[in-house]
């Protein structure tokens, strides 16, 4: 899932990066945890956060979207999603394995070469300049 | 509905066609009215015989075999092996079984072949004297060739060779004797019988000509002694009689239907014998008083009967065209046509070349307008071109000589475009398939040569066509617009070459931008990379600028080599290879420091692996401060170059291989290019530096250096040309600077410069007149563009250690410091690699059970 959200208002503060991640209960289901300042993933770019274990390969794309999948490559076996090279097939956004250059969509996390192997797909949210994702 | 019972007589290749080719009319037998019993007088059913040489190099009876498993089990259709017709009784339209059962036909098909003819030699019934015809043969062959040290053929024709090729196959000490003056005596002239001759006994295969064996007695050093009618003798443990074929017509004979003047059951155009109810096909079958021995015009036979059986009045044969390719041990040769130059008036052009053994002939008419034959030994290339020529009377260019003359290296070569064909031109003439019918196929679907073949059955007897079919393949692709496009993506409507041009001469320097003026979308990992190393050819900015490192792929990116667990290796630059203690020692160290696994490279340097990305700025900031440099092995750019240690030190060496080798690499460090690329320097003409399997080698003489081009090892091996001779190094670095700034103008996307030699218009006498002479004008301005390269060169992992910005990207959690634990390392040899899946699960449970049991 991915959510659109216009850039903040020039006069808004940007809020203070929490430090302190509220812990998640695993019986709580996934919670919305902030990430990184958006300035930290450059356009058409990604970045890996670690959530509760979890990796999550965070990608900012140039027109201001923002999508969250699974970090782990199915198909090679690698977490190295977040560092794939970030385009369009067909008009779908997709990022390349570095591995096998296997295709993943960035809104459902389907795998065009192999539809075996689809990822997980994380909700995200710009929140005052912070990049929040549940998981 | 009255039954027509239709006997077939004889399973070999004809015989088998001819059902498939009734299958094809009548696909439900009974339906159609037809019981058809086919009777093989051998073991097993039809057989490739045209490849029955391959026995020899393993092909087993199975693989050989014509018939799919299950063909002949089908209602109406009946396969009796091992039966043997004794006689035919036309007054009743019965024939007799050798078990003494008969059968009645309504029609009656007879496609019984021929047999070997073996000349009337005394003693040819000895032991270990053979025939070449059916697979039993081939077996008593082999039985004999297992206890023989020699072996000779009688018969210089194409099946005696296909047969010295068994025998040499076998091991054996091979001799052909002919009784002609020549080698196959029907196909080709007397030069190319030269020529063929050489090659053939340059194979190890003795040649005897102008033989005639007299008798066959006791050797005294072999098993046989073959005495010949000069006085002359030749000892040979074994003897394959391969002298020519006769038709196998008795049965015929017998019944007193009408044979031909050499044999071979008399047949009209629609193969019907002197009686209307019996039919003959193959080369059994006597067509204007010609047996004929291809499979070709057999198949030919078997179409038109089955169709004249199934009322097709006017299916007719027409005569064949006897032109022939093959192989024979390694050799082409191909006759096209009138080879000899028999028809009035005839003109000959040859072109021979005894130093690559070559000899090409053709036969055109006295008005100069057609072709009327060919002749070609050892190199068949032209075949295709030829035989279309010749049978679809294409007029002859201006200059035909030019149709059999080497083209100029690397040049195109004068062919004939499928596009001249008529449409019932037969490309493929051992199943009978025109042009017009692989437009069709492709029309309703083929897409790939193998698509079409099933669809066609063309070149899939003797494949000698399939070039022809691939090219009329392409060209129905072509009009059809299903052609592949040289555009680099979906998002470029441009080859890599167009948008390196459009970069250039634009003064493109953003990937944004050229995606603005001459693309759409976003970009994907096809075009970004190629966009990134054009941008880095033309302007060489730092490549992970926050425009450009999204283009770049995890290597260039990470400026670290990927591994599959996801890690990176590192390989700082050794420049030729030369290292000095006190470097080696800081690899050591800092190897140690971050336990990574240390492998000496291809390329005469040190690759480090098992990094982790936010270990890569470490890792580079100890490498830089002991003075190293990146080596660039994760870029499309100049890797290594290799050198012997030369002059200084060896005492062959004629130049310092080593300080050439480190300038050049100093120079050319950092050059993004289509590709990889590699150099070699050697000392001296022993090449210990393998300069001639690099993209560019540098040899030392006495005089100064040869510049070789365009090698490539790995994958496709190629030998580098010779581009200049003794060069003093200016010159060579001149030159150096204009080839490599050209590859990278011209090339595909990943080509290497092997294969874009390979695919240059021109080949290597343009290169010589783009780079030596200037033929284009363009040595300055490629020049000047390799300077503005070299003059801009920054060390990548110096800049990416100085940059703030950047190293916050160079982390595995952008919210965390900790390490991936999916990568997991055992030890093995006293280093570190990366653990499998199974040890890796192995690993996780046993923290698993510990954690429970504590």
């Amino acid at each position: 899932m991915t959510v659109m959200t216009a850039p903040a208002p020039a006069a808004a503060v940007a809020a203070p990066i929490p430090t302190a991640v509220p812990a998640a209960s695993p019986a709580a289901g996934p919670v919305w945890q902030p990430v990184c300042a958006v300035e930290d993933i450059w356009p058409d770019t990604g970045v890996c956060a670690l959530l509760g274990g979890r990796q999550i390969a965070v990608f900012r794309l140039a027109d201001g979207g923002l999508h969250a999948i699974d970090n782990h490559d199915p198909n090679s076996g690698a977490n190295v999603l977040w560092r794939g090279i970030v385009g369009d097939l067909g008009g779908e956004p997709v990022v390349a394995s570095p591995i096998y250059k296997h295709h993943y969509r960035l809104r459902d996390g389907g795998c065009i070469e192999n539809p075996d192997t689809p990822l997980a797909t994380h909700a995200v949210e710009l929140r005052d300049g912070i990049v929040w994702v549940e998981a | 509905m009255h039954q027509q019972r239709l006997v077939v007589v004889g399973n070999g290749m004809v015989g088998h066609r001819f059902v498939q080719e009734l299958l094809a009319l009548h696909p439900d037998l009974p339906a159609a009215g037809l019981a058809v019993t086919v009777l093989g007088e051998e073991p097993r059913p039809a057989y490739d015989r045209v490849h029955l040489s391959s026995f020899f190099s393993g092909t087993s009876a199975d693989e050989l075999s014509l018939v799919e498993p299950g063909f002949y089990q089908r209602p109406g259709l009946r396969l009796r092996l091992n039966a043997r017709v004794a006689s035919i009784e036309r007054r009743n339209n019965t024939l007799q079984l050798a078990d003494g059962e008969v059968l009645a036909y309504d029609k009656l098909v007879l496609a019984t072949g021929s047999y070997p003819f073996v000349p009337p030699v005394p003693g040819r019934e000895r032991d270990a004297c053979h025939v070449y015809r059916t697979i039993e043969d081939l077996e008593a062959m082999q039985a004999s060739g297992a206890r023989s040290a020699s072996g000779v053929v009688v018969g210089g024709g194409l099946l005696g060779l296909e047969c010295a090729k068994a025998l040499r196959d076998m091991g054996l000490r091979t001799h052909v004797v002919e009784f002609a003056p020549r080698l196959m005596v029907a196909q080709v002239d007397d030069g190319g019988g030269r020529i063929l001759r050489r090659k053939i006994e340059d194979l190890g295969v003795q040649v005897h000509t102008e033989r005639n064996t007299a008798e066959i007695t006791d050797g005294a050093t072999a098993r046989h002694r073959m005495v010949f009618a000069d006085g002359s003798w030749l000892e040979t443990d074994m003897i394959v009689f391969s002298a020519g074929i006769r038709a196998r017509d008795e049965l015929a004979r017998r019944c007193l239907l009408a044979v031909g003047p050499r044999g071979g059951v008399v047949i009209d155009d629609h193969c019907r014998s002197s009686d209307a109810d019996i039919y003959a096909i193959g080369e059994c079958a006597s067509w204007n008083e010609q047996v004929f021995g291809l499979v070709a015009p057999g198949y030919d036979m078997a179409r038109v009967a089955a169709r004249h059986i199934g009322g097709g009045a006017d299916a007719a044969f027409a005569g064949a065209d006897m032109s022939t390719k093959l192989k024979l041990m390694g050799v082409d040769v191909a006759s096209i046509g009138d080879a000899q130059g028999r028809t009035r008036g005839a003109l000959s052009c040859v072109f021979t070349d005894e130093i690559k053994q070559i000899y090409k002939k053709l036969v055109v008419s006295a008005d100069r307008k057609r072709l009327l034959g060919a002749v070609l030994v050892g190199d068949a290339a032209e075949y295709g071109t030829l035989l279309q020529m010749m049978l679809n009377g294409i007029a002859l260019p201006e200059a035909p000589e030019q149709l059999i003359l080497p083209a100029a290296d690397g040049a195109a070569k004068a062919g004939l475009g499928v596009d001249a064909l008529p449409d019932g031109a037969v490309l493929c003439s051992c199943n009978n398939v025109s042009k017009g019918q692989l437009c069709a196929a492709v029309a309703d679907g083929a897409r790939t040569i193998g698509e079409l073949k099933s669809a066609t059955r063309a070149g899939t007897s003797c494949g000698g066509c399939v070039p022809l079919v691939t090219q009329v393949l392409n060209a129905e692709l072509k009009r059809q617009g299903v052609e592949v496009t040289n555009h680099l993506c979906e998002h470029f409507p441009h080859s890599r070459q167009e948008l390196y041009h459009l970069v250039r001469v634009g003064g493109i320097r953003s990937f944004a931008e050229l995606l603005h003026r001459h693309g759409t979308g976003r970009g994907c990992d096809i075009c970004k990379p190629v966009a990134a190393s054009i941008l880095a050819s033309c302007w060489n900015d730092f490549i992970l600028n926050q425009d450009q490192a999204r283009l770049q792929d995890s290597n260039d990116y990470f400026l670290g080599n990927i591994q599959k667990d996801g890690s990176y290796s590192a390989v700082p630059r050794v420049a030729a290879g030369e290292i000095t203690p006190e470097q080696l020692i800081a690899i050591g160290r800092i190897a140690k420091k971050y336990d990574l696994y240390t492998k000496i490279t291809g390329g005469q340097r040190i690759d480090l692996f098992g990094a982790q990305v936010h270990q890569l700025p470490l890792i580079w900031r100890e490498l830089v401060d002991a003075g190293f440099e990146s080596g660039h092995a994760y870029g499309k750019s100049l890797r290594t170059v290799k050198s012997c240690v030369g002059s200084t030190w060896c005492r062959y060496g004629v130049q310092d291989s080593v300080g050439m080798a480190i300038r050049l690499e100093n120079r050319y460090k950092g050059l993004r290019s289509p590709h990889k690329i590699k150099f070699g320097v050697s000392g001296c003409t022993r090449e210990c530096a393998e300069a001639q399997g690099k993209d560019v080698g540098v040899i030392a003489t006495e005089r100064g250096w040869n510049l070789y081009v365009c090698g490539n090892g790995g994958m496709k091996p190629r030998h580098a040309e010779l581009l200049a001779s003794d060069l003093d190094e200016a010159t060579l670095v001149r030159m150096i600077d204009r080839f490599l700034m050209f590859y990278i103008r011209t090339a595909d996307r990943l080509q290497r410069t092997s294969t874009w030699r390979d695919n240059l218009e021109g080949g290597l006498d343009y290169l010589k007149a783009v780079i030596l002479e200037d033929s284009l004008g363009l040595g300055a301005e490629l020049e000047a563009e390799m300077a503005h390269v070299v003059g801009s060169y920054a060390c990548e992992w110096k800049k990416a250690i100085e940059d703030p910005a950047l190293l916050r990207r160079m982390r595995t959690f952008v919210n965390s410091d900790a390490a991936d634990d999916n990568i997991v390392f055992v030890r093995e040899r006293g280093q570190i690699r990366p653990a499998t899946a199974a040890e890796k699960l192995q690993c996780f449970k046993g923290i698993a059970v510990v954690a429970e049991t504590a």
